[in-house]
Parts: C-alpha cells; sequence; structure tokens
C-alpha cells in the first residue's frame, strides 16, 4: 500500500472500542484480534475514505512527539492487508 | 445476601454462544446437542433472552453466537440479532442454512447480523442427504449460500468431517471456493452428544486424515496464489493427537454457552457432564460465571490429577476436554485420554479398533431426531 492508497476494512469486519477490556479490538466472523494502543489509533482511522497519507497526517497532528509514526503506519497497514483485515479500495 | 468473591483472577466471558432452541429440520448423527434434547422443551423466550444478552454485554462479552438446533426456527431472531447489535455485540449466525430465505436474509441484515456461518454436510448431494436425513436440503444450502454472499455478508462454511465425506475434500473446498466464503471450518468430528453414540461409523481412519490434510495444505498454496483470501482452518481431530486441546481455551475462561432452557455451561457439551449448572432463571449470569461452583469446578489447576498436575504442558491444554474425560473414562476430573500421557490413553486405541471394524454405511447410523433421543433417554 502506498501513501495514496485508501485502506478500508474488509467487508464484514469491524474495529470497536472495548469498555471492558480498555482496548479497541477488531471483530470478525467468530473473532477477535485485541489491538494495542498503537494499533487501535491506525484501525481506528481506517475508514475507506482516508487515504493511507492522511491517516499518517491525522497521527502526526495528534502525537507531535513521535517519531517515525509514518512508517509505523505503513508496517501496521501492510500487516493488517496480509491478515485479510483491511483492503486497499483505491490508489 | 451474599457478596460475590473477588473476580481479580477469572477473566470475562469473552464469548456467549446463545443456543436458542434445540428444535431442527436436519438428523446429522454427529450432533453436539445433548443426546436428551428432546426433554427440554422450555425455552427462554424473547424477553429472557434480551435480558440474558444484557447481562453478559454488561460483563464484557463481545462476540455473540445464535445457534442451536436451527436458531432460525425461532421467529423472533430478527428481533434478537437486533437488540444484540445494539448493544455492540458482533453477532453471528450459526445455521444450517434450512429455514433461511433471501427475505429472511435482507431482514437480518436490516437487524444489524454481522456473519453467517453454514454448515454443508458433504460435497456430494446423496451423501449430503443421507447425512442431514434430508433430500432437499443440501440443494437449497447451495442457493443460500449464494445468496448470503449476494447480500454483503462474510459467510464462513462449516463442514464436519468424517470417514464418509473426508476422501471427498478437494471437491469440499472446490464448492467452498465457488460459493464466495470468505473462511472453511473442516471440522473433524468431536465425539460428544450424538457424535459418540455414532463414533464407531464416523471415526476416519489416520490415513484418511493424512491424506485430508495434504489436500488442505496444497489448496491453501493454490488459493495464495491466486490472491484468494479463503482461510481453510482444519481442525485436526482430537483422537489423531498427541495431546488433548486447550478445549474452550480453559474452563469458564472465555466461553460461555446458554442453552435453549437457560442454563449456562462453559461449552455447549457440559450438559453431559454428571454435574448441576445453574440457570440464568435462578441467578444472574455475573454470579454463575464468578461465583458458581459449576464454573468454578475445573478452573485454575488445583482440581489436576496426576499426570496433569506435574505436566509443564498443564497451562497450555488444562488437561484437555472434560466431557471427553468423563465420556470416555466415566471421570470428569481425569486426564483426557487423547493425551499419549494419560494412563487411559489406551482408550482411544479401543475406539480405533471399534471403527476398523465398523462397516456401517451413513444411513445405519442413529440419526438425530425427537423420537431417537426419547427412546434413548427415557425418564
Amino acid at each position: 500500500m502506498n501513501a495514496r492508497a485508501v485502506p478500508a476494512l474488509r467487508s464484514g469486519w469491524r474495529v470497536q472500542w472495548e469498555p471492558a477490556q480498555q482496548r479497541h479490538v477488531v471483530l470478525y466472523p467468530e473473532g477477535m484480534v485485541q489491538l494495542n494502543a498503537s494499533a487501535g489509533e491506525i484501525l481506528a482511522l481506517v475508514d475507506g475514505r482516508r487515504s493511507q497519507g492522511d491517516i499518517v497526517a491525522v497521527l502526526e497532528a495528534r502525537f507531535p512527539d513521535t517519531a517515525g509514526l509514518g512508517e509505523d503506519v505503513v508496517e501496521f497497514l501492510d500487516e493488517a492487508q496480509r491478515q485479510g483485515w483491511v483492503e486497499a479500495v483505491s490508489s | 445476601m451474599s457478596v460475590l468473591p473477588d473476580t481479580g483472577e477469572i477473566g470475562a466471558p469473552l464469548w456467549l454462544l446463545a443456543e436458542l432452541t434445540y428444535r431442527c429440520p436436519l438428523q446429522c448423527p454427529y450432533c453436539s446437542n445433548p443426546l436428551d434434547f428432546a426433554h427440554y422443551r422450555d425455552e427462554l423466550d424473547t424477553d429472557a433472552w434480551i435480558d440474558v444478552m444484557r447481562q453478559a454485554r454488561a460483563m464484557g462479552a463481545v462476540q455473540l453466537g445464535f445457534s442451536g438446533g436451527e436458531p432460525l426456527v425461532r421467529r423472533d431472531l430478527e428481533v434478537l440479532v437486533d437488540e444484540a447489535r445494539r448493544l455492540g455485540f458482533y453477532t453471528n449466525l450459526i445455521t444450517s442454512g434450512v429455514g433461511l430465505t433471501t427475505a429472511r436474509i435482507d431482514a437480518l441484515r436490516d437487524a444489524g447480523l454481522d456473519h453467517i456461518q453454514v454448515s454443508l454436510q458433504a460435497a456430494d448431494a446423496e451423501v449430503a442427504a443421507a447425512v442431514a436425513g434430508s433430500a432437499k436440503a443440501h440443494a437449497g444450502k447451495l442457493v443460500m449460500a449464494r445468496a448470503i454472499k449476494a447480500a454483503g455478508y462474510p459467510m464462513v462454511l462449516n463442514v464436519v468431517l468424517h470417514r464418509h465425506n473426508i476422501d471427498d475434500i478437494d471437491r469440499l473446498i472446490a464448492l467452498c471456493d465457488e460459493l464466495g466464503a470468505d473462511a472453511v471450518e473442516l471440522a473433524s468430528c468431536q465425539y460428544y452428544g450424538w457424535a459418540r453414540l455414532n463414533r464407531a461409523g464416523l471415526l476416519p481412519s489416520r490415513a484418511q486424515v493424512e491424506r485430508a490434510e495434504a489436500v488442505t495444505r496444497e489448496w491453501r498454496e493454490r488459493l495464495a496464489a491466486r490472491g484468494r483470501n479463503m482461510r481453510l482452518l482444519f481442525v485436526v481431530p482430537d483422537y489423531h493427537a498427541e495431546r488433548p486441546k486447550a478445549c474452550m481455551g480453559g474452563w469458564g475462561a472465555i466461553f460461555m454457552t446458554v442453552a435453549p432452557d437457560g442454563t449456562v455451561l462453559p461449552c455447549h457439551s457440559a450438559r453431559e457432564l454428571p454435574m448441576r449448572f445453574p440457570s440464568v432463571r435462578d441467578a444472574s449470569l455475573k454470579a454463575i460465571w464468578y461465583a458458581s461452583d459449576a464454573f468454578n469446578r475445573f478452573r485454575g489447576d488445583a482440581w489436576m490429577p496426576e499426570p496433569c498436575r506435574g505436566c509443564s504442558e498443564r497451562h497450555q491444554d488444562y488437561g484437555g476436554c472434560r466431557c471427553q474425560a468423563y465420556l470416555l473414562t466415566g471421570d470428569p476430573a481425569a486426564t483426557d485420554p487423547v493425551c499419549s500421557k494419560s494412563p487411559r490413553h489406551d482408550l482411544i486405541e479401543q475406539a480405533w479398533a471399534e471403527a476398523g471394524a465398523d462397516r456401517r454405511e451413513v444411513g445405519g447410523l442413529i440419526s438425530r431426531h425427537a423420537r431417537n433421543s426419547r427412546i434413548l433417554c427415557r425418564g
């Protein structure tokens, strides 16, 4: 996925905040992945409209002191795509 | 008024399986429902199920399966899905597909249903008909599977594997691919409930299982090469394993079943155990999960006998499956005989010998239906 690619959650997959677990989770048929804080921040911004670059920009504005954020986002979204949670809708 | 003990050690029930009914139009001889299912006719009503879901969600449950029997026989399924989705559950319908229509697929989608899992009995229509006890069901399932994908749902197809369909696994996977499945559960038959009764006529040979695994591996490579995202989950049969499975991720660890009559179980087979399980009609889910004798009975490792007690793997498999231990040895606290370290591992070898001598066709097995249930379990 490149910076212009627009990631979307796979149809039927869902990310939501779970108060009982105090974290974001990915929900899919009969399964759940418990996300750490940064993965949760990234996936919560995946909405099928924002490009990968947009997501990086939002997070950089939110966490201005964090170095290497762009690389983390790219790496994580590639992994999420490999896992089948996320698909690129256009680029 | 009783005070609940400190709940720090016990995690939340993340999974709720709502067995809405034991009624089912099919008669599969490996059904996991209890043999005496016909005795439980007093199903929880709509309001009671909604209350169960609210309680479970408040405790942290997030995955919800509507199962049975056949959950589609409940006319209030759409109402329950609607409420479940509003509560924030990820909603899974686990169905035979019999009773589904395009109108109902749409109504369930409008209610917010997230996913539909359909069971297939075989790739071959005749074998499927013999297993399910229905000549029409198979063709209907195929039509509905296509309609489910056309309606935009993610779809998992589940096939229980046994000696009568496992050699056809290549055609089975091809069929699932063609139907557009997102995932396929190639679920080796587990010998509980009706399957235990019919074990000798269901258990495949080791050679059959090894071949099926090899075919599955080839399919994984082919699918990956095509960029087709259809996950193949091959559930290895317990009877072929060296070590038992970590059943349900541990007793009362993450999973909770509510049976049609409101009985709360740590898994859908536990009703077979010689224990009393509490009901949502008498107690809150919270009290049942955290404080009932039944749910605490096999938590932790203090209950374990040798060789589990001193085993370095006891926190990986939790001593295996309590139902399997009971059904094979008569003692629910025994080491699961599947384990090669179990002093009763000979029971597994005995099962092999029985199965090797069994020549019955599918039609010769004992069908799961109300009449047989009443004959088998009088009283």
